[in-house]
């Protein structure tokens, strides 16, 4: 019994990880309609700058981590000046491919500067287990997961009290809900885009720190986005709540089967698991956990 | 001058309908077949053949399926390579398990096997739209994948899941030369084009376009969603299929699951992109584009004396920025360009 709680706790950790580059997503898409495929790109990005300052130029971390916020910052200001301006009033599907065609942008960019070998980022949190829990309860629990989770608990509620309670964050769903209506009553659109942009690097730079410390830096990172999907499908695309609920099911459910039902297939369904199970859901219902019901009209 | 359709008049409706109602059209179609079937095989270097023509065809045929879905039917699709993949270990299985089956039947019922899996996949496009459905697309890439490389029975036990595929043969023909692998490719593809050009101008096609352009308004007129948007999941996997088919037996030789990666699903995504959405000369332009420019960079990064991996991710840089230049300046992509060029020489050397 010990043994499924580890994996269901380790799941869930791994779940809130998830739920992190999750919400990179829905914030954007939050507040410009835009669905960011990029954000993984973005992650690779904010991990391989920092890790790249500290191992070419010496920077110490707590230095290269506030540089690294500024370049993200610049990356998603001229994101928004040089590719979402000119589709503004686009069909959304047209939006969802230039990120794609961004992804593929930042992921050149990234090695192009700093080159495509694997690096090790240390950010002073060792991954060993959690002595109490090993020695009461029997249960492995990395000290890593947790602080990671815990940070990323921080962060969640920040953004979602953000969003909730500060003028920008209103501002901020206006302008989702409809751009023309908040431009009409006087919300800086561009500004408000700024905003966001420079946020979901904020988000992604946390998301690209904490999984390239425990993954090392390199390019499989950017697959973390791919993860991150099943999340969105599940949880819904709008709902910050719905990314973390959604984090933590697709973390816990995947970790889950490729335990006990990986061995009777063959294992590595960790792949394709969340998304036959978010999948699945959508037949259920289609908009999500927490997503907003869509009512289309002719 | 050159393209002056004045004095060209169609008295039926037969005539009016042809799939080349203009002649210089048809004389330039008859022209560039002539070419590709006679002259090409005449001049190509196998180098030409393997590296560029073969692989042209294939992602035009794969181009031409995803074409169809995100194109005609309006459901972004980013599981592309799974259908191939399907079609390619499909034909394999139909070769080796029933002895003297002819290559062209193995292909077409492996496409059907495509279209088979494409249906399963595409049911959930009923329910959910939008980048909902691409993201669900995903499950296909990866699951599809995943069953290939870890069910044995699929790769006929092989223990490093890379088969050599089977000989071409028709007829008693090999077609073992990269030349005639070329003239085989071309002339399964031009025959499933000009099948499509058909296609998409007849009711089939119509609805396709009615549910692209608002399905809910589609549904309300009486088109049935359901086996439209079914229809256009069945065709476009066969159509990967056969083209997967056609990449595992004339270009790669090979048969395994690591080459229907998510990385060619997205090529192919950006070749109907550049190429031109929902349009099947479009198919073929951003095919030879994506095909040609990772070559050309090569030999600029080669001039230029650049180490591999700057070239490398140089690449990644220019397809994603060509990406996002398109989609603003020419959503409707180099189809399109052509379209401009051909109203430019119906007037030429006017200007108006």
């Amino acid at each position: 019994m010990s043994f499924f709680f580890e994996v269901l706790i380790g799941g869930l950790l791994a779940g809130v990880m998830y739920a992190l580059v999750a919400l990179g997503f829905v914030l954007i898409y939050k507040a410009s309609g835009v669905f960011n495929f990029a954000q993984g790109a973005m992650v690779f990005f904010a991990a391989l700058t920092c890790v790249g300052l500290i191992d070419k130029f010496g920077v110490p971390l707590w230095l290269a981590i506030p540089l690294t916020m500024a370049a993200m910052v610049l990356l998603g200001l001229a994101t928004e000046r040089i590719v979402l301006r000119p589709l503004v009033n686009q069909h959304e599907i047209t939006l969802f491919m230039a990120t794609i065609g961004l992804t593929f942008f930042i992921e050149g960019l990234a090695q192009l500067i700093w080159g495509s070998q694997v690096r090790r980022l240390d950010i002073g949190i060792e991954d060993v287990p959690i002595m109490y829990l090993l020695d009461n309860f029997n249960i492995s629990i990395s000290q890593f997961d947790v602080t990671a989770a815990g940070i990323c608990a921080i962060l969640v509620t920040g953004l979602a009290l953000f969003f909730s309670k500060t003028k920008i964050g209103r501002a901020l769903r206006a302008v989702a809900d409809d751009h023309q209506a908040a431009l009409a009553v006087g919300i800086p659109l561009q500004q408000i885009w700024g905003i966001v942009w420079a946020v979901a690097g904020f988000v992604a730079l946390v998301a690209g720190l904490l999984w390239g410390a425990r993954n090392g830096v390199q390019f499989a990172l950017t697959f973390v986005a791919l993860k991150a999907l099943p999340v969105l499908i599940l949880g819904g695309f709008t709902s910050v709540p719905g990314a973390i609920v959604g984090g933590l099911i697709i973390g816990a459910s995947e970790k889950l089967a490729e335990v006990y039902i990986g061995p009777m297939v063959g294992g590595g369904i960790e792949g394709w698991f969340p998304y036959v199970l978010a999948l699945l859901f959508l037949l259920v219902r289609p908009e999500g956990l927490f997503g907003e019901k869509i009512i289309r009209r002719i | 001058m050159f393209y002056r359709e004045a004095g060209q008049f169609k008295p039926t409706y037969q005539a009016d309908s042809q799939i080349f109602p203009i002649r210089q059209d048809r004389i330039g179609i008859m022209l560039l077949l002539a070419i590709a079937f006679l002259a090409v095989p005449l001049v190509a270097t196998p180098y030409m053949f393997s590296a560029i023509l073969i692989p042209f065809l294939i992602f035009s045929l794969a181009a031409l399926g995803l074409n169809i879905l995100t194109g005609y039917a309006g459901q972004l699709s980013l599981g592309t390579a799974a259908f191939m993949a399907v079609g390619a270990f499909a034909a394999y299985n139909f070769m080796l398990r029933i002895p003297g089956i002819p290559v062209l039947l193995a292909f077409v019922l492996g496409g059907l096997c495509a279209a088979l899996v494409g249906v399963a996949f595409g049911l959930p496009s009923l329910r959910i739209r939008g980048f909902y459905l691409a993201a669900a697309t995903l499950a296909t890439q990866f699951f599809v994948v995943w069953c290939l490389t870890k069910i044995q029975w699929f790769t006929n036990y092989s223990s490093s899941g890379v088969i050599t595929a089977q000989k071409i043969t028709i007829l008693g023909y090999n077609f073992d030369t990269p030349g005639s692998k070329y003239v085989l490719t071309l002339a399964i593809v031009c025959v499933m084009a000009l099948m499509l050009r058909n296609m998409v101008r007849t009711n089939v096609g119509r609805s396709w376009m009615a549910v692209r352009d608002m399905d809910v308004a589609a549904e309300v007129i009486g088109f049935r969603l359901m086996r439209t948007k079914l229809l256009a999941f069945a065709v476009s996997s066969f159509y990967c299929g056969v083209a997967g088919a056609l990449y595992a037996y004339a270009y790669l030789g090979t048969v395994e699951p690591e080459a229907y990666s998510l990385d060619l699903s997205f090529r192919i995504l950006f070749m109907i992109i550049i190429g031109g959405v929902g349009s099947i000369i479009g198919a073929f332009f951003g095919a030879a584009f994506i095909v040609l420019l990772p070559i050309l960079l090569n030999i600029i990064a080669h001039a230029l004396q650049l180490p591999t991996s700057v070239a490398s991710n140089l690449e990644l840089m220019v397809f994603g920025a060509l990406i996002i230049f398109f989609l603003i300046v020419e959503p409707h992509g180099l189809a399109r360009l052509w379209q401009i060029a051909k109203e430019k020489l119906r007037l030429w050397p006017f200007p108006h």
